[in-house]
């Protein structure tokens, strides 16, 4: 689904962060990225969406080389990232708004995105928060609005950055069993064994700017 | 902070908490309420008798105890106007030139200098009242939508919105930021090393909020966003009601009222 070929990446041109990566995500992958602390794990999902484009190398997502930021719309629609920071993602004042943001611009019409609003929430047990403010929602609360969000777009492959970084113990197993009985391929950057262990179908670890 | 931020951080994005009572002006549609209060302010700039403006601040007091109104915030609030209005209006009678009506010191106090400050305090703290008691009780979301269905243009409603959702986001940074400060026992004190702390505060804080809005337009970049904002209404706009109207037209007899004394 998307591949990454001699990958180069750098802030500063000196020590670059990203150095030759080469990666593959296949349909029904559940791939581990694990990795010391600064060593590019988020860098290289974000390279996957086009939010930083590569000093060097080719990014192929869904089948076609994207370059540009134009080629990457489509393939954030179809790829679906979960951020660190959930307070990054939940910018809308309500619950609903949220997950239909990402819809909406889909274009779907507003009936559509509100029905996608309800399933969506439905199918994550999240009923009760659709009206609720997003910002007087508890840090699980938040995680899991914030996944809601990202699947409400119907993505192909999930890229997940630290999903259960500071969560609690209930909420991290709620999620796991969400994720585990997601059918998208995925992306997991963690470093919380249990993720690694009850998800992934494979790991890998990128240190010194390598993938290994 | 002005007087239109009358909520305090806690509350203040909570469109969806329901009340159990509503007064009189909670009932009212969000739009009634802002389309009123821009008459309000504007006939009350425009008007300039004293016995127009006591009427005027006597209409924005019987608003406020119609929306019920904590007294005791508000006055808070409007203590942190008059404040900033007092030096305003104490300087006025000695600066404004005219009738001479005492020397108290050797300054003189004009008549006119004197008028020109009560027209002054009566106009702000009418308006002042009035806003709060009409638009301040709003809930911002509320607040938001109405601008917006009034046709005001959507990237100020969005801006106005992005603002109160990430005020509080940012108020965190700084409160964490202020108690890891203390946690390694800074004291604010007079001298370079305060000064200096407090410049890296505040220069971290712009850091974080740059980066914070970076990361909050990837994360709407990836959900599709292409700068066209779509919105999603929770229900079809409501027509104003027989109260609006009837909120409406008692208020617009007693703005014309204000005006007729007034010309």
């Amino acid at each position: 689904m998307i591949r990454l070929e001699e990958v180069r990446f750098a802030y500063d041109f000196a020590r670059p962060v990203l150095d030759g990566v080469g990666f593959a995500l296949s349909a029904g992958d559940r791939v581990a990225l694990t990795g010391p602390n600064g060593a590019g794990k988020t860098t290289l999902l974000h390279l996957m969406v086009g939010l930083v484009t590569p000093q060097a190398g080719r990014v192929i997502a869904f089948g076609r080389e994207r370059r540009v930021e134009k080629d990457f719309v489509e393939v954030r629609t179809r790829a679906g990232l979960l951020f660190q920071d959930a307070d990054d993602q939940l910018f809308c004042p309500t619950v609903a708004e949220d997950v239909a943001f990402g819809p909406l611009n889909q274009g779907k019409t507003k009936a559509e995105a509100r029905a996608i609003v309800h399933q969506t929430l439905a199918e994550l047990g999240l009923e009760g928060l659709e009206h609720r403010v997003t910002h007087k929602l508890s840090g699980g609360q938040r995680r899991l609005v914030s996944l809601a969000a990202v699947l409400a777009m119907r993505p192909e492959a999930l890229l997940l950055d630290e999903p259960t970084n500071a969560l609690d113990d209930a909420t991290r197993a709620r999620l796991l069993d969400i994720l585990a009985g997601l059918p998208q391929a995925m992306v997991i950057v963690s470093h919380d064994r249990a993720v690694l262990d009850r998800l992934a179908t494979r790991t890998v670890r990128l240190e010194n700017g390598r993938l290994a | 902070m002005s007087v239109l931020a009358p909520c305090p951080c806690s509350g203040i994005l909570d469109a969806a908490r329901p009340r159990t009572e509503r007064s009189l002006v909670g009932r009212l549609d969000p739009r009634t309420r802002v389309v009123l209060a821009v008459l309000f302010a504007l006939t009350v700039v425009t008007v300039a008798s004293l016995s127009a403006l006591v009427l005027a601040l006597a209409a924005a007091v019987t608003l406020a105890v119609l929306a019920r109104l904590a007294p005791r915030q508000t006055l808070r609030r409007m203590l942190a106007l008059e404040g900033f209005m007092l030096v305003v209006l104490a300087l006025l009678p000695f600066t404004v030139p005219g009738r001479i009506l005492a020397e108290p010191l050797g300054f003189a106090v004009s008549a006119e200098g004197l008028r020109q400050a009560a027209v002054i305090g009566l106009r702000a703290n009418a308006v002042a009242v009035a806003l709060m008691a009409l638009v301040g009780s709003l809930e911002v979301v509320a607040l938001g939508r109405a601008l917006s269905r009034l046709g005001a243009p959507e990237r100020l409603v969005h801006l106005f919105l992005f603002t109160i959702r990430y005020l509080e986001v940012l108020e965190r940074e700084y409160r964490r930021l202020r108690l890891a400060m203390r946690a390694r026992a800074f004291r604010p004190t007079c001298g370079p090393h305060c000064w200096r702390s407090i410049g890296y505060l505040f220069g971290m804080l712009m850091v974080r909020s740059l980066e914070r809005a970076e990361r909050i337009d990837a994360a709407m970049r990836c959900r599709g966003f292409t700068g066209r904002f779509p919105l999603l209404d929770d229900d079809e706009p409501q027509r104003p009601g027989a109260l609006d109207w009837g909120f409406g037209a008692v208020s617009c007899l007693a703005l014309a009222l204000v005006a007729g004394l007034g010309a």
